[in-house]
């Protein structure tokens, strides 16, 4: 435990001493906010809630999101460090967690600086904080879930461009399966139990309950799945492409 | 003298390739030992597979009695290493970089200010401790990265070129670092530069193609040099003739060639037969005919020519004619 904090300290610190942690959250917090004030016409809605904020966080995830992970794996093949970091003394699995763990809290940084939607909200009408709350966290996990996959992409190539856009094709994926033109690509040739099984296993039907507040325990277990299962490959493409 | 590195049959394969074939050796405490190899011929694997980055397809490393299959942390722990090209966080500055390397070794708050200040001493580092690594020359992140290796006193530690990218004087310095470390730990370090090999280490291996084509002391390996014990003969241009003639009525000597001329003045050197000490009857020979020469020396043979010789042979290549051009009685 103590060795993966040590590794996500130095990969959050590693964020904040480049450009792109900046870049990211501007970018982060102007598009969230233009898309709930313009897009979702949030003022003319007259109602005190953030569900129009937080209904576009998938969207936004899907590109942004990528691009924090996937200097991860990618930027540490190319640089020949990952010899350095995998010859100290901490395994592949603390590291691929420290470095998970490094960029979710980085995510979490960027989505707790849209504060001032909150504060705007309680200001002009009196909103359920607790849908409120939970709509954050639920937020964060799709954001975790799109990292997890962003980062097992990342450690399967030195290119971090390709890292980028294979990210962000697995994390549409993940994020549309529930949509009719994925479902009806598998329906053609998959049996019916696949196909709901793969509706099961999107992000988006997953987390349209929790934006409007209501955090079922099976929500956060899925996603918290969908990072176990990505992480446990990534420590496996890593293992296996050392050599590479 | 205990043995801290032990390797038995160790083969690495990659597809169809084969990296490091059935390779053995061992090296004790004190030892500085010269791994030697044309590109590619399988010493950074070799290296890689030591420190647990990758993981043989055949035989065993141990590092201080432990399978570096079976217990990689314990391993990890007792080695310092510096991979090939010192790849090291840009972004970093040396002495973040340094702490980070002592807190995932897990040394207590002394040990690491201890282990700090002793390698950037060693190192000279001191001025650029706080700039971040990225900005530096190639010699400085080099040096860093030596540091990083040394830092925790690693009781085996493992180079991979450590001074290629240094001047003429960080080369000595680090050479008398390694002469200072030897002592107490046991050292390999990869090298193409074979001064180097003479320099500093106790023990020298030469693989080619993955295969072990010879481990020996650098003075030994010396002696297998063709030129082993011949005579060099520094002489006018106007004695050359003569001379070469009186060289070549001898039995001892199998063939003279002219290796270097500056000027008027030529340099023959006499090939030894077996490589046996000929000064004696040389001398003899010359002073009977009244040949005057200007100096004259034993060759001990040249490490580039066996390196070449060993190497050749295995890689298929035809072995390349010794140096200079033959003067008669080839």
């Amino acid at each position: 435990m103590h060795s993966i904090w040590i590794v996500s300290r130095r990969e959050l610190s590693a964020y904040f001493t480049s450009p792109l942690a900046y870049i990211f959250i501007v970018i982060f917090l102007a598009l969230a906010g233009g898309l709930t004030f313009f897009f979702g016409a949030w003022l003319d809605r007259g109602q005190a809630d953030l569900q129009v904020f937080f209904i576009y966080h998938p969207y936004l995830y899907l590109f942004l999101i990528p691009a924090v992970g996937m200097r991860l794996w990618a930027e540490e093949r190319k640089s020949g460090t990952i010899e350095f970091l995998l010859t100290l003394p901490v395994s592949t699995g603390q590291i691929v967690l420290g470095k998970f763990l490094a960029a979710w809290i980085f995510a979490g940084i960027a989505l707790a600086l849209t504060f001032p939607m909150w504060l705007t909200v309680n200001y002009l009408g009196a909103p359920d904080n607790g849908i409120i709350l939970a709509a954050y966290i639920g937020s964060w996990l799709v954001a975790g879930g799109f990292l997890a996959l962003s980062s097992c992409v990342s450690a399967m190539t030195k290119n971090q461009v390709v890292a980028f856009v294979l990210a962000s094709a697995v994390c549409f994926v993940f994020m549309m399966s529930g949509v009719e033109i994925i479902q009806s690509f598998f329906r053609a040739w998959t049996p019916q139990v696949f196909v709901e099984s793969v509706a099961e296993l999107s992000f988006l039907t997953n987390f349209t309950e929790i934006a409007r507040g209501v955090l079922d325990i099976r929500d956060i277990v899925f996603f918290l799945s969908v990072i176990g299962v990505a992480l446990f490959v990534n420590t496996a493409i890593v293992e296996a492409k050392k050599g590479v | 003298m205990t043995k801290l590195l032990d390797i038995k049959g160790l083969t690495k394969r990659f597809g169809p390739i084969t990296a490091v074939d059935d390779v053995s050796f061992s090296v004790d405490r004190g030892e500085v030992l010269g791994f030697l190899g044309p590109n590619g011929a399988g010493k950074s694997t070799t290296m890689k597979i030591v420190t647990g980055f990758l993981s043989p397809t055949e035989g065993s490393v141990e590092v201080c009695g432990h399978d570096v299959a079976r217990e990689p942390m314990a391993i990890k722990r007792r080695i310092g290493y510096l991979p090939e090209g010192a790849p090291l966080y840009g972004d970093m500055t040396p002495m973040a970089l340094l702490q980070f390397v002592c807190k995932l070794r897990r040394l207590s708050a002394d040990d690491t200010r201890r282990g700090i200040e002793y390698a950037v001493e060693k190192l000279h580092i001191s001025n650029v401790l706080y700039q971040p690594i990225e900005t530096l020359s190639k010699g400085y992140k080099r040096r860093v990265g030596l540091a990083q290796a040394i830092v925790h006193d690693p009781e085996v530690l493992i180079l991979d070129e450590p001074t290629d990218g240094l001047d003429p004087n960080q080369k000595h310095e680090v050479r008398e670092l390694l002469t200072e470390m030897a002592g107490k730990k046991a050292v390999i370090i990869s090298t193409h530069i074979l001064e180097e090999v003479e320099a500093v280490c106790s023990r020298a291996i030469i693989i080619a193609k993955g295969k072990l084509v010879a481990d020996q002391d650098p003075l030994t390996l010396q002696s297998r040099s063709r030129l082993h014990n011949a005579i060099g003969i520094r002489l006018p241009m106007a004695q050359v003739e003569a001379c070469t003639a009186v060289l070549n009525g001898l039995e001892q000597v199998t063939a003279v060639q002219t290796s270097a001329q500056v000027r008027d003045t030529v340099e023959l050197l006499a090939v030894s037969a077996n490589g046996l000490e000929i000064l004696d009857p040389v001398r003899a020979a010359i002073d009977a005919k009244g040949i005057h020469v200007n100096e004259i020396f034993v060759e001990r043979g040249r490490l580039e020519d066996v390196f070449r010789d060993l190497t050749f042979e295995v890689e298929g290549l035809k072995a390349r004619p010794i140096v200079g051009s033959e003067v008669g009685n080839a």
